[in-house]
């Protein structure tokens, strides 16, 4: 008897020519843990999961799930797809019954596992209303639930927490925490990082390649002792940045809030002010290394921190008004109100972050400030152009980059770049320099010809930037922009985003990614379309030390205590009507 | 341990757990429900009354440049008659713009000596113009205006200026259809498109909507087979099909006039035995393309359209070009067209149906096996 559940080594799965998907991956899943499957998009991780789940076949290497062939013994197996496999004209009783039949529950057990599944998800009382009227975070425990109507002996979730709530996703981590007591052999595919930290054991992918398996603390144990947190500095945070990010002895940097956290490379000496530049009264103190750091270091460090995008963008003149307005926005579809009383000012040189999960409202509230969406109440103004007026100049004062790249798959990369040089309205001549400019900055030379659509990832990445900034725009508007790519491709992204804010230029974001709020100037939180908080990173992160009585709080942190905070109030208010 | 082969595995409690869901959302589809009794009723509505592929009453203009007595008879026989509408006037420079206008389909001119002719004992000219942008109607309408003249010629004792007996007479009889309306035809026919549409298009749809919104990779890792899935996807279909062919053959009958001479077991082995091919080219679609558009599209240039003009339904299959005489063979809809129209209008005729049954049914064994083949239980 083998004492794991399941088990893949070296498989090899290609789709098309060019790179395999998987080229050599191997992974092992225990009973009784949670085992990670860790990497960025693209990376081959559901892939590797299909494979075991029996959904596709591997082209080598050996597979065995249960002692047998994958695919053998279905009825031990729970598999919760990216999209959780839910049948949304179903309710929820009827997906769970359906799942319960199909995997063969006894019928006169169905009512107690019914009830024990729908008390351990919180969904008691939506058992009549249809799976596709439930939110994100429903969704995913109802997805959930009918993966474990049987219990199962291996459990395989692919991406279960992207794009839920914070809230939802602590939930969900500790219902399957739960399940691992019972002997159930656990596999979580995540994106995020910092879900790897809590995994048993983790593997993690890059492209295809094994770089890592083990504890999730030998990873982060071979950078103990190198990450420090710089705070109390008089200086820009995005100049301090730059600057150190470009000394060869610091492979990595980002901001948090105020402070400035670094990594050193290996055997450099620990960091003084002198060395850095710095003044006495900054405090250098050594922070805890995170699985995040030890990924950067597998790939050879982030990037340098001077933004070659932003040394050739023109300097954008500050402007008398605020660059981004937005004056008590609200949009309601039908009786649905998306996004209600949102208001807010951007100064220029300012990066501002729409934080919010999936639903929330961040994307209604964005497509209104670009004239997309025109909203029921309120208005709002771009650089000026009023969005009820002037819908068209404002858009024209904008960059824009869309959440998975809204780049023309089958146009080639030279295609997309001349697309888009058209349609900002860019003349012959200037169009030409622009697209040698940005060819240039990216690195898209070896590559005009390809099609968008087969670019990497993070090719693909920098040419949607490239697009939304060849007319240099004095505002940006991002929509989740890096959601899913790799540590190093984040950081670059976000090296030019810092060098063009230093330019002048105004961005606005939106994400659910904690971390990509960290470079906010400013934040404001939407749930359930309304705006629950605003402040700096800092201030929420106090803020939220207060109402939950934490001890330096992360960003998630502060997300989930704000939230039930509002949730309080919101309860308080309808007791004190009652 | 051993297992049967995955594929071949067949729990009719997982096929009822399947066929259920299925059930529940053509229940709460609103556009399964449109295709499978709105959309029989608009076409029944559209071939009952809008088209007609008879020419009653056809508009002509009728000039009459003479007074005479044989004249104005020959114009009141025009009048009388069941096949026009006719329009008097006394130039042809009025009835012709007409007639470019689209107005008048025909004219028919009774020129200036026509009483002259007739008093003189010769044979009158008269004149019949036809629009031919218009080719069927323009044939009626020549037809029926010659047809008008004869009769009134032999009425009136002209022709030779003897009385006359011709010497053999024509009595036509029209079986089945004796008053030859299109309609009788016509809403068999749309029983044989809305059995197309739901057995091809709503299959096809409903499977490639699996592998759209990911359901079918959840399905695939539970115990389902291959088969189970077929089946299951097989019932409600098939039982919707006939629900729906019901409601087009009472309809027909009650609202259209349409006689029913077979019976109803004849009706519904006939329409069984369409429904398989059907279903199973849906099947098919669905596997192959895992789209709903692409499958969408498919769908209607594979089985919408051949069921709708290489069937015999609306264009007679032995006056197409042999090639597409040819590619007829190969449109199911072909073989289901005849024993419809025969068992509403004529009865049962089973030496007609059972080859037509037999080759629906080979129809139906080869599509099912293809999709066998393309739906493998895999993402690969």
């Amino acid at each position: 008897m083998a004492d794991h559940v399941a088990q893949a080594r070296d498989i090899v799965k290609r789709f098309g020519d060019g790179k395999p998907s998987l080229d050599g991956a191997s992974i092992t899943i225990v009973p009784g843990e949670i085992t990670g499957l860790v990497g960025p998009d693209g990376s081959g991780k559901t892939t590797l999961i299909r494979i075991l789940a029996g959904l596709m076949k591997a082209d080598a290497g050996e597979v065995d799930v249960f002692g047998g062939q994958p695919g053998e013994f279905l009825d031990d197996l729970g598999y919760m797809p990216q999209r959780f496999g839910l049948y949304e004209d179903l309710s929820v009783i009827q997906n769970l019954r359906l799942y319960a039949e199909l995997r063969g529950l006894p019928k006169d057990e169905q009512a107690a596992v019914f009830d024990q599944l729908l008390d351990f998800t919180d969904l008691k009382r939506f058992g009549d209303r249809l799976a596709g009227n439930l939110s994100g975070g429903m969704k995913q425990k109802l997805g959930l639930a009918c993966a474990l109507v049987k219990t199962p002996r291996l459990l395989l979730l692919d991406e279960p927490s992207v794009g839920v709530d914070p809230i939802s996703r602590r939930e969900l981590w500790s219902m399957v925490k739960e399940l691992t007591g019972e002997g159930i052999g656990v596999l979580w595919s995540t994106a995020y990082l910092d879900e790897a930290e809590s995994c048993d054991t983790v593997f993690l992918l890059g492209e295809g390649e094994l770089l890592f398996s083990g504890k999730p603390g030998e990873l982060t144990g071979g950078v103990r002792e190198r990450v420090f947190r710089i705070s109390d500095f008089e200086e820009r945070r995005r100049r301090l940045l730059t600057r150190l990010l470009d000394r060869d002895d610091i492979i990595d940097g980002t901001i948090q809030g105020r402070a400035v956290r670094v990594l050193m490379a290996p055997f450099s000496p620990r960091p003084t002010l002198d060395a850095l530049g710095l003044a006495s009264s900054v405090e250098i103190d050594p922070a805890a290394p995170r699985f995040e750091d030890g990924f950067i270091e597998i790939l050879g460090g982030g990037p340098q921190g001077t933004s070659a995008l932003a040394e050739r963008y023109r300097q954008v003149p500050p402007g008398d008004r605020p660059a981004i307005e937005a004056r008590g926005l609200t949009k309601k579809f039908g009786d649905f109100t998306a996004a209600h009383d949102i208001t807010f000012e951007v100064p220029a040189g300012r990066i501002f972050g729409l934080l919010g999960p999936n639903g929330a409202g961040k994307s209604t509230t964005f497509k209104m400030l670009c004239g997309l969406l025109t909203p029921t109440e309120g208005d709002g103004a771009v650089v000026g152009h009023d969005l009820r007026s002037a819908a068209s100049d404002a858009r024209a004062a904008l960059g824009y980059m869309a959440q998975k790249f809204s780049l023309y798959g089958d146009l080639s990369v030279r295609q997309n770049l001349d697309f888009f040089a058209g349609a900002y309205g860019l003349n012959r001549t200037s169009a030409r320099s622009a697209i040698d400019n940005v060819v240039d900055i990216f690195e898209l030379g070896d590559r005009l010809s390809v099609n968008a659509g087969t670019l990497p990832l993070g090719f693909k990445q920098r040419l949607a930037l490239a697009c939304a900034v060849m007319h240099q725009p004095p505002v940006l508007f991002l929509d989740e922009p890096t959601s899913g790519v790799d540590p190093v491709m984040r950081r670059e992204f976000w090296v030019h985003i810092n060098g063009l804010v230093e330019r002048g230029v105004t961005v606005l974001v939106t994400t659910h990614f904690m971390e990509e709020a960290e470079y906010c100037d400013e934040i404001t939180l939407i749930y359930r379309a309304e705006q629950i908080a605003t402040g700096s990173p800092d201030d929420l992160k106090a803020k939220a030390a207060d109402l939950a009585d934490l001890d330096d709080p992360t960003m998630e942190d502060a997300f989930i205590a704000l939230i039930q905070a509002s949730e309080r109030v919101e309860q308080d208010e309808l007791r004190s009507a009652a | 341990m051993t297992r049967p082969p995955t594929f071949l595995r067949f729990d009719l409690r997982r096929v009822s757990a399947l066929v259920v869901k299925e059930s529940v959302q053509i229940v709460r589809d609103p556009s399964t429900f449109l295709i499978a009794f709105v959309l029989p009723l608009i076409l029944l509505f559209i071939f009952g009354y809008g088209v007609s592929l008879d020419a009653s009453r056809i508009r002509i203009g009728l000039v009459l440049e003479d007074d005479s007595a044989p004249a104005l008879s020959l114009a009141q026989a025009y009048q009388n008659s069941d096949y026009f509408d006719v329009d008097m006037a006394r130039s042809v420079a009025v009835v012709r713009d007409r007639m470019v206008a689209g107005d008048l389909r025909a004219m028919v001119v009774i020129p200036s000596d026509f009483g002259a002719a007739v008093q003189r004992g010769e044979r009158p000219v008269i004149q019949i113009i036809t629009d031919g942008s218009q080719p069927n109607t323009a044939n009626f309408a020549a037809g029926y205006a010659e047809g008008v003249r004869a009769n009134w010629a032999a009425a009136e004792n002209l022709e030779s200026g003897r009385a006359q007996a011709p010497p053999i007479s024509l009595a036509t009889r029209y079986w089945f259809n004796p008053e030859l309306k299109s309609r009788y035809f016509l809403v068999p026919g749309s029983i044989a498109i809305v059995m197309t549409m739901i057995g091809t298009l709503l299959t096809s749809l409903v499977v490639a909507r699996e592998w759209e919104r990911g359901t079918m990779e959840a399905l695939m890792a539970t115990p389902v087979s291959m088969a189970e899935f077929i089946a299951s996807k097989i019932v409600p279909y098939f039982v919707l099909g006939l629900g729906s062919m019901a409601l087009c053959t009472v309809l027909g009958i009650t609202v259209f006039g349409v006689p029913f001479r077979g019976s109803i077991l004849a009706l519904l082995a006939i329409s069984s035995a369409f429904l398989l091919p059907a279903l199973g080219l849906g099947l098919f679609i669905s596997a192959a393309t895992k789209n709903q558009f692409v499958a969408s599209q498919i769908a209607l240039l594979t089985g919408f359209l051949p069921a709708f003009l290489l069937s015999g339904f609306l264009f007679e299959i032995s006056s197409m070009p042999w090639p597409i005489q040819m590619l007829t063979y190969i449109v199911p809809a072909r073989y289901l067209i005849p024993p419809l129209q025969t068992v509403f209008v004529a009865g049962d005729i089973w030496s007609l149906f059972l080859p037509n049954i037999v080759i629906m049914l080979g129809f139906g064994v080869a599509f099912f096996a293809l999709s066998f083949r393309a739906t493998r239980r895999s993402l690969d």
